[in-house]
C-alpha cells in the first residue's frame, strides 16, 4: 500500500521535472513538494477503488486507509495549498515584501472565509453534524470540484469528437498554407519598409534640428517649427500604418499555425494510430451523447469497465490540459503559483470524482464510499453534476460551431 | 531608401528573457514600459553607419526580427515560425542570466534557426543532440546576450559569469566581456543592465 503510495509520488516529481518545469529552473523545493503529494494521495484513492472493487486487502484496513487517505487530501488542499498559494502570490508583489508570513496568512484566512460561506446556498449538510466535522470539508470540497468537473466533461465531450473524428476536419492543402506564409513575409516586408521609412525620416528630423539649432532669429525659428511640424504628422500617419500591419501579421501568423495543426492532424488520422482513436472518437461521442440525454438503466458490469476507463483518460486528459495551460500562462515570476494552483484544481478534480463515481458503481460496492464520506447529499452532487454538464455541453456545442463557421468563410477570402 | 542593402539578424530565445525590451532598446533607444508577449514576428530597424568617419562609409539598416515562442511548442507552431529564417545575415541569442534553463535552451534554439538554412544541404541532426561540428561550418555569425544581471544577487555574479564563459566556448566563440551599465528613467526607474559578451 504504501510503495504504491511512494511510486504515484515518485511519478508526480517526475512528470513535474520533465514535462511542467521544463524551462524553468526549480528553485523552491516545497512546491515540487506538495505538487508530487497531492498527486500521489489523489492516485491513492483511485487505487483504493479499485481495490474495493475487486476485494484486495481486508475491509477494514481498506477502511483504514481510506480514512488516513481521506484526512491527509483534505489537510493538503485547504490548509497547506492555499497557504502558499497566498505565500507565493505575496512574494511576487514586491511592496509587502516585508511581512510575507503576515500577508500569506491573511489571505488565508480570506480564503477560508469564503469556503464557508460557498457553504450556504447548497443544501448539502442536515444539521447534526458539528462545525469541525468532515462532512463539511468534503461537501465544499465537493461543490467546487464537482462544478470544474462537469465543466471540463461538458467541454471535453463535445471537443473529443470534434477533434478527433475527421469528418470534421477541413481540407487543407499545401498550396493553401505556402498562400498564406507567402502573404504573411509580404506583411512583414511592408513592415520593414515602413519602418526603416519611420528610422530614415526621424534621423533625417534630428540632422536638420541641430542644423536649424545653429539657425538663429526669426526666421530660423519658424522654419524650424513647419519643417518638423510636417515631419512628425507624416511620423504618426506611418507609424499608425505600422500598428495596423502589425496586427494583420499576428492574424496572419495564427491562422498559418492553425492550418500547420490542422494538416498535421490530417497526416495523424492517416496512420494506424490515428485510426484506431478515431474509432475511439465515434464510440466516445455515442456515450457522450447518450449521457447527455441521461439514460438511466445501465449494466453493472459494463459500468465498472467504464469506471476504469473513465479513470485512466481523465488523469491522462486532465494532466495534459494542466500542461497545456501551465504553457501558455506561466512565466518565470508566476510558474510557482500557477503550479500550486494546478495541484489545487488536480486534488479538487480527483476528490469529487470519487465521490461521483459512486454512481457508476455496482451497488455491492457503494457502501464504503458512503460509509467514509459521510452522510453527504449525494443525490444533489449528482444532479449538480447534471446540470453544470448539460450547460457546458451546450455552450460548447454553441461555441465551437461558431468557430467551425467562422474558419472557411476566413479561409475562402484568402 | 532602395540603395541601402538589408541585413536581417534574428533574435532568438526562451519566452520572458526580455527580447522585445532588447530590441525595443537597440532601435528607439527607450527602456520598453509595458512588455507584453510577442505573438509571431516583431521586427525592428535600426541605422547603422559602418565604418562610419572613413571613405568607405555606408549605411546600413539592421532588421532585428524578434521570434517570439519556446523551444517546447507545437510543431505547427515551429514550422509555421520556420518561415522567418530564411536568408538570415546574423542571429542574436538571447538568454536570461537568471534562469539557467534559458541558456540549456540556446542550443536547441541555434540548431532550430541553422538547420532551415542549411536544408539544401541535407543535414539536419534528428534527435537534437548538441554537436560541435555543426557550429564549425557555420558562417552565420552568433551573438549571445544574458540579460536581467542586475536581479543576481551579489554573491552569485562570479558563477554566473564563468558559467556564461562555458557557454561561449561551447559556441566556439572568442569571449570578450563588455558590461554596459546606463540607467533609462522612464516612468518606472527600473534600470536595465546587459551584459554583452561578443562572439564572432
Amino acid at each position: 500500500m504504501f510503495t504504491s503510495q511512494v511510486l504515484f509520488f515518485g511519478f508526480g516529481w517526475l512528470f513535474f521535472m520533465r514535462q511542467l518545469f521544463k524551462d524553468y529552473e526549480v528553485r523552491q523545493y516545497v512546491v515540487q513538494v506538495v505538487f508530487s503529494v497531492t498527486f500521489a494521495f489523489s492516485c491513492t484513492m483511485f487505487e483504493l477503488i479499485i481495490f474495493e472493487i475487486l476485494g484486495a486487502l481486508s475491509s477494514s484496513s481498506r477502511y483504514f486507509h481510506w480514512k488516513l487517505n481521506l484526512y491527509v487530501i483534505l489537510l493538503v488542499l485547504i490548509f497547506v495549498v492555499p497557504f502558499y498559494i497566498g505565500y507565493f502570490v505575496v512574494s511576487n508583489i514586491r511592496l509587502l515584501q516585508r511581512q510575507r508570513l503576515l500577508f500569506a496568512c491573511m489571505v488565508w484566512f480570506t480564503f477560508m472565509y469564503f469556503f464557508w460561506k460557498l457553504g450556504d446556498p447548497f443544501p448539502i449538510l442536515s444539521p447534526k453534524h458539528g462545525i469541525l466535522s468532515i462532512e463539511q470539508l468534503i461537501s465544499r470540497v465537493g461543490v467546487i470540484g464537482v462544478t470544474l468537473m462537469a465543466l471540463l466533461s461538458g467541454f471535453g465531450a463535445v471537443n473529443c469528437p470534434y477533434t478527433y473524428m475527421s469528418y470534421f476536419l477541413r481540407n487543407v492543402t499545401d498550396g493553401d498554407i505556402l498562400a498564406l506564409e507567402r502573404r504573411l513575409l509580404q506583411t512583414m516586408d511592408m513592415i520593414v519598409s515602413k519602418k526603416k521609412r519611420i528610422a530614415m525620416t526621424r534621423r533625417q528630423m534630428y540632422q536638420r534640428g541641430e542644423d536649424q539649432n545653429k539657425q538663429t532669429g526669426f526666421w530660423g525659428m519658424i522654419k524650424s517649427v513647419t519643417s518638423t511640424q510636417s515631419g512628425s504628422e507624416n511620423l504618426s500617419l506611418i507609424q499608425q500604418e505600422v500598428d495596423a500591419l502589425e496586427e494583420l501579421s499576428r492574424q496572419l501568423f495564427l491562422e498559418t499555425v492553425d492550418l500547420q495543426s490542422t494538416k498535421e492532424r490530417i497526416e495523424y488520422s492517416k496512420t494506424f494510430q490515428g485510426k484506431y482513436f478515431n474509432f475511439l472518437g465515434y464510440f466516445f461521442s455515442i456515450y457522450c451523447v447518450w449521457k447527455i440525454f441521461m439514460v438511466k438503466f445501465w449494466s453493472q458490469h459494463i459500468s465498472f469497465i467504464l469506471v476504469g476507463i473513465i479513470i485512466v483518460t481523465s488523469i491522462r486528459g486532465l494532466l495534459i490540459t494542466l500542461t497545456k495551460f501551465f504553457y501558455a500562462i506561466s512565466s518565470s515570476k508566476s510558474s510557482n503559483v500557477i503550479v500550486l494552483v494546478l495541484a489545487q484544481i488536480m486534488g479538487m478534480y480527483f476528490v469529487s470524482s470519487v465521490l461521483l463515481m459512486r454512481m457508476s458503481m455496482p451497488l455491492e460496492y457503494r457502501s464504503i464510499v458512503t460509509e467514509v464520506l459521510g452522510e453527504l447529499q449525494f443525490n444533489f452532487y449528482h444532479r449538480w453534476f447534471d446540470v453544470i454538464f448539460l450547460v457546458s455541453a451546450l455552450s460548447s456545442i454553441l461555441f465551437l460551431y461558431l468557430a467551425h463557421k467562422q474558419a472557411p468563410e476566413k479561409h475562402m477570402a484568402l | 531608401m532602395a540603395s541601402l542593402d538589408r541585413v536581417k539578424v534574428l533574435v532568438l530565445g526562451d519566452s520572458g528573457v526580455g527580447k522585445s525590451s532588447l530590441v525595443h532598446l537597440l532601435c528607439q533607444n527607450q527602456v520598453l514600459g509595458n512588455p507584453s508577449w510577442t505573438v509571431g514576428c516583431s521586427v525592428d530597424v535600426r541605422i547603422h553607419d559602418y565604418k562610419e568617419g572613413t571613405p568607405e562609409e555606408k549605411t546600413f539598416y539592421i532588421e532585428l526580427w524578434d521570434v517570439g515562442g519556446s523551444v517546447g511548442s507545437a510543431s505547427s507552431l515551429k514550422s509555421t515560425r520556420a518561415v522567418f529564417y530564411n536568408s538570415v545575415n546574423g542571429i542574436i541569442l538571447v538568454h536570461d542570466l537568471t534562469n539557467k534553463k534559458s541558456s540549456q535552451n540556446l542550443y536547441r534554439w541555434s540548431l532550430e534557426a541553422l538547420n532551415r538554412d542549411s536544408s539544401p544541404t541535407g543535414v539536419i541532426v534528428s534527435n537534437g543532440d548538441y554537436d560541435r561540428e555543426q557550429f564549425a561550418e557555420n558562417p552565420v555569425p552568433l551573438l549571445l546576450i544574458g540579460t536581467k544581471f542586475d536581479q543576481i544577487p551579489e554573491s552569485k555574479r562570479s558563477e554566473v559569469l564563468t558559467r556564461t564563459a562555458f557557454l561561449s566556448e561551447d559556441f566556439l566563440a572568442e569571449e570578450i566581456n563588455l558590461v554596459i551599465e546606463k540607467r533609462y528613467f522612464t516612468r518606472d526607474p527600473s534600470p536595465v543592465r546587459l551584459s554583452f559578451y561578443l562572439l564572432f
